[in-house]
């Protein structure tokens, strides 16, 4: 049966709220619609009810000990910024020395390009070539000024899922604080802030099946505690390190996503996983495609494919009614290749030619039996169209061109 | 990014695309672009013995407006005089399929392919001529 278009793929950008979610968050628009901050009445302690009852499920599906660790922000680009600059600033006596890799989010990477302009210095630690960090590496970057390293769980382009419980050994026996942005990977991989170590952990709850623009940044409060300087000031909500008005419907929304995530999470791993391994069966039938990242070591919903001699924008704009993303040039403004295939070493012509398939919660057996033989039909297409294909089946060795950049 | 109609247009039903003899006196070969860079042209003309371009063919490795733009291309010289075709310029070609301005290269890419394949055909018919010549 022909699923019904367009089709969703890009499940690493954003998800769409689950029913679920929507049906717990209802409630806290027209009815109990309170400030939390309302200490006085009851229209007050309703929601601030509502708002712990979200604080405790978001604190159980990470492992914290307690609900007191978890502050609301806006979302985990708020998050990354508040952890980063706000340990910077309280523990800028102590030293002034970050470390960081290559590949993180442009929200973790930017603060920390911030920081560089005020005088800390900052290592970026770069990747093998499935884009793994090395806990060694990071055990021989840390120097006695170190003060954080900022280590993400999963990588949203290429999906690889970083050794956090390692590193968060070495980080816990040398006395460096570890930030985690665990966005892409909580609820669908292993994540657990006592077991691996994890003083800071940013999530955002739209990557999870709930609302955008609410997230949550985990302070651990005990061996070690951890202290920031809040980077906004205000009334002093969520102990003093992020003020403004709590959002309480995102925060219910947040709190149910968590509570599913808690309970589904697994089982949907599972079945992700056998849906990517259904896509990329029948994609690897193609000749010359390679995967981009680790072959294991990846988010269960996450296939990114290099399908060579094909461009990635040529290729999205051939399947038109299926939403993916691509590593080219192109679809961004900057005309630069993903600085995480760079990272990794992926020859750039490969990065122009890779293509995200992002899968996840209503990703259906028929929609990527569907796309699969789409983006078949498609490749074979457009290599039709390839000078570099044709010269490739000629037996022409494209690297002994010389090309001109431009 | 959204694309205009034309492009789309080019894109779905790409004019021209093929290969030409790259090695017949008659035939001009421009290829430019790099596969690092995210977009290659291979443009080519056949020209009559008048100096009239009666073929031209092209195949691109690059986005949909790299395509488009080099479609178009092949079309715009298809029965034109050589020193017609050069004065086929980017800006006309970035005009015609509606081009925001981070797709301009790839007009940029169509005008040097043209001119990469009038430059292969002149250069084939001065060896030629030196040739018959000595
Ligand atoms: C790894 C990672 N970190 C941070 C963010 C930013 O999250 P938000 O959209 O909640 O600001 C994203 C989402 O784009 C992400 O993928």
């Amino acid at each position: 049966m022909a699923p019904t278009l367009p089709i969703y793929m890009d499940y690493h950008a954003t998800t769409p709220l689950d029913r679920r979610v929507l049906d717990a968050m209802l409630p806290y628009f027209c009815e109990t619609f309170g400030n939390a901050a309302s200490r006085s009445h009851v229209f007050g302690w309703r929601a601030e009810e509502a708002v712990e009852v979200a604080r405790e499920r978001v604190a159980r599906l990470i492992g914290a000990d307690s609900s007191k660790e978890i502050a609301f922000t806006s979302g985990a680009t708020e998050s990354d910024n508040l952890a980063i600059k706000g340990v910077a600033e309280f523990y800028k006596d102590k030293g002034d020395h970050i470390i960081t890799s290559a590949i993180e989010h442009k929200a973790v990477l930017d603060s920390c390009k911030r920081l560089e302009k005020q005088g800390f210095k900052v290592t970026y630690l770069g990747v093998d070539k499935q884009g793994m960090v090395s806990p060694d590496d990071v055990a021989r970057a840390i120097t006695d000024k170190t003060i954080l390293v900022s280590i993400m769980l999963a990588n949203n382009e290429v999906g690889t899922v970083q050794p956090i419980a390692e590193i968060g050994a070495v980080t816990r026996k040398r006395g460096v604080l570890l930030h985690c942005d665990a966005v892409q990977g909580v609820g669908k991989v292993p994540f657990d802030v006592a077991k691996m170590h994890v003083d800071l952990a940013s999530i955002s709850a739209h990557k999870m099946y709930g609302p955008k623009g609410v997230g949550a940044l985990y302070v651990r409060r005990s061996k070690p505690r951890v202290r920031l300087v809040a980077q906004m000031d205000g009334g002093g909500h969520e102990r003093g390190m992020r003020s403004g008005t709590l959002n309480v419907p995102g925060i219910v929304g947040f709190g149910r996503a968590a509570e599913l995530a808690t309970s589904e999470g697994e089982a949907e791993a599972m079945r992700l996983t056998t849906l990517r391994e259904r896509l990329a069966k029948k994609l690897f039938q193609i000749e010359a495609v390679t995967l981009n990242g680790h072959p294991t070591a990846r988010l269960p919903g996450n296939l990114n494919v290099a399908f060579s001699y094909v461009e990635g924008e040529a290729m999205m704009m051939a399947i038109r009614d299926v939403a993916v993303s691509s590593g080219s040039a192109c679809t961004s403004a900057s005309l630069e290749p993903s600085y995480v295939l760079r990272a990794m070493g992926v020859d750039e012509e490969f990065a122009h030619s890779s293509i995200r398939f992002g899968l996840g919660r209503f990703t259906t057996e028929e929609e990527v039996d569907y796309v699969g033989q789409l983006v078949t039909d498609k490749v074979h297409a457009l290599r039709e169209m390839s000078p570099l294909w044709e010269m490739a089946q000629a037996g022409i060795d494209l690297k002994s061109i010389e090309w001109a950049a431009h | 990014m959204a694309y205009s109609e034309k492009v789309i247009e080019h894109y779905e039903n790409p004019k021209n695309v093929g290969t030409l003899d790259k090695d017949a006196d008659d035939v001009g070969t421009g290829l430019v672009g790099a596969p690092a860079c995210g977009d290659v042209m291979r443009l080519q003309i056949k020209v009559s013995d008048e100096g009239v371009i009666e073929d031209a063919k092209f195949k691109t490795f690059g986005c949909g407006s790299a395509i488009a733009s080099s479609s178009l291309a092949t079309e715009w010289l298809k029965g034109k005089r050589v020193d017609e075709a050069e004065t086929i310029k980017n800006s006309m070609i970035a005009e015609e399929l509606n081009l925001p301005p981070v797709k301009i290269h790839c007009s940029v890419l169509a005008e040097d392919a043209i001119k990469s394949a009038i430059a292969d055909f002149k250069q084939k018919q001065a060896a030629k001529r030196a040739l018959q010549g000595g």
